[in-house]
């Protein structure tokens, strides 16, 4: 699956997205994942997940899977190490081995190869990757050659190592990236995911198989709705999940209601406080500019984990 | 000749569906015999991609000779140049009004698609 060539500083790699997917050892036993995420977008995903990795004392991965639009390197301000091309294999076709037969237009769940009695055309953009066309050709017509569609950049930051995926302009595949810089985590590490907002295809790549998921979200009607959703999505995939409110003060109190209603662990409150959006807005840490919040993370870290909250690594 | 027009209902007085890909219906307007019928495409409608290069499909399956349309799409067109289905632009607003035009020769055949394709 993986083929590297040309210098160290630059690789390339190319992905089989969907049998990467079946074959994949997501992170290992000795590997500890926290997945920060949340329904409603803008509830404080990245500043939770930024001063959770720098907060740590000892060695910690942050992963920026918000790959449509990553912002953890405006925080960290790390020195770039490392830069990865991600490559989908699309399909070629050989016009001189073509017969026309349309057997890959009939396959192609996406139409992203469509033959009408004709040598197929290849819709590049609608291709996923999966590799069908080229196995049910009975001709050996087609062959797989790569598309770019993302990039995903390593950065060093004291003792946090960010591992950033970036999708290229135009191209609307996030999983493939997102898998991509979940690829690149070595074993035995501590990992914090920065997912992206909602909880559609992107989230779920994201935060698939994660140890503890912690959700933000925000004590509004807004915030209520959207970490039902969140929530669903954290059972359907079973993964260990907790609630950290951000903004308390503002809103109503229907998201604690509705956390101890369900049963579900609040494991941190943040208030609201309007030096927080100041801190944020000028790409400064909150635990650096108001220490007195550094407690919240270095608590919130350490009880995540060592399992204080009842919420275990999953196995 | 065999002319689709995209519409979004079942007569020759049906406005035009300004989709091509996610229209609710084609109608098939044959020159010969100056007969029509209706091919439903509620089920490209809700497709969740690809719904332009399937219709075009489908109208290369049916033997169009010609489309007229409001919108095609990049994706759309290049399947219908393919399959040598010609495309004409109109802004006529019922199908009956798009073929007059037609027959009266006030469009001229797309040699390109008229709008942005989608990214999915």
């Amino acid at each position: 699956m993986l083929k590297v060539t040309g210098c160290s500083e630059t690789v390339q790699e190319i992905c089989s997205p969907i049998s990467a997917l079946l074959q994949r050892d997501v992170n290992g036993a000795d590997t500890m994942m926290i997945a920060v995420a949340s329904g409603k977008g803008g509830t404080g995903k990245t500043t939770v997940a930024t001063n959770l990795a720098r907060v740590s004392e000892t060695e910690i991965y942050l992963l920026d899977c918000d790959v449509e639009e990553p912002n953890d390197h405006l925080f960290l301000k790390g020195e770039l190490k490392r830069e990865v091309k991600v490559n989908m294999p699309v399909p070629t076709v050989d016009t001189s081995l073509c017969n026309g037969c349309g057997e890959c237009s009939r396959l192609c769940a996406f139409h992203a190869i469509v033959s009408i009695g004709t040598h197929p055309l290849v819709f590049p953009e609608l291709c996923h990757g999966c590799g069908g066309c080229v196995k049910i050709c009975p001709t050996g017509a087609i062959s797989e050659s790569p598309r770019e569609i993302g990039t995903v950049s390593t950065y060093q930051a004291d003792h946090v190592v960010l591992i950033e995926g970036r999708l290229t302009v135009g191209v609307s595949l996030a999983p493939p990236v997102i898998r991509a810089v979940r690829d690149r985590i070595p074993p035995g590490k501590t990992v914090i995911l920065d997912a992206p907002p909602g909880t559609s295809c992107p989230v779920v790549a994201s935060v698939r198989d994660a140890d503890i998921l912690l959700l933000v979200t925000e004590p509004t009607p807004f915030g209520l709705n959207d970490l039902k959703l969140a929530i669903a999505m954290a059972r359907e995939l079973s993964v260990p999940h907790g609630v950290l409110i951000n903004r308390v003060g503002v809103g109503d109190s229907r998201v604690h209601d509705y956390c101890q209603g369900e049963g579900i662990s609040i494991l941190a409150e943040i208030p609201d406080d309007r030096r927080i959006a100041e801190t944020y807005s000028t790409g400064a840490m909150v635990i650096d500019t108001l220490p007195e919040y550094r407690a919240i993370f270095q608590t919130l870290l350490n009880d995540l984990l060592t399992g204080s909250f009842g919420i275990r690594k999953a196995t | 000749m065999k002319i689709a027009l995209p519409t979004t209902e079942k007569d020759l007085d049906s406005p035009l569906d300004s989709r091509f890909g996610r229209t609710s219906y084609f109608l098939i307007y044959d020159t010969e015999g100056e007969i029509f019928r209706i091919v439903d495409n509620q089920q490209i409608l809700n497709s969740p991609q690809g719904a332009g290069i399937q219709a075009a499909e489908n109208l290369a399956r049916e033997k169009i000779d010609c489309l007229i349309t409001v919108h095609c799409g990049p994706k759309a067109y290049r399947v219908l140049s393919a399959a040598g289905i010609k495309v004409f632009h109109t802004d006529e607003s019922s199908v009956r009004m798009a073929l007059e035009a037609w027959k009266n020769g006030k469009l001229t055949e797309a040699d390109s698609a008229n709008v942005e394709g989608h990214w999915v």
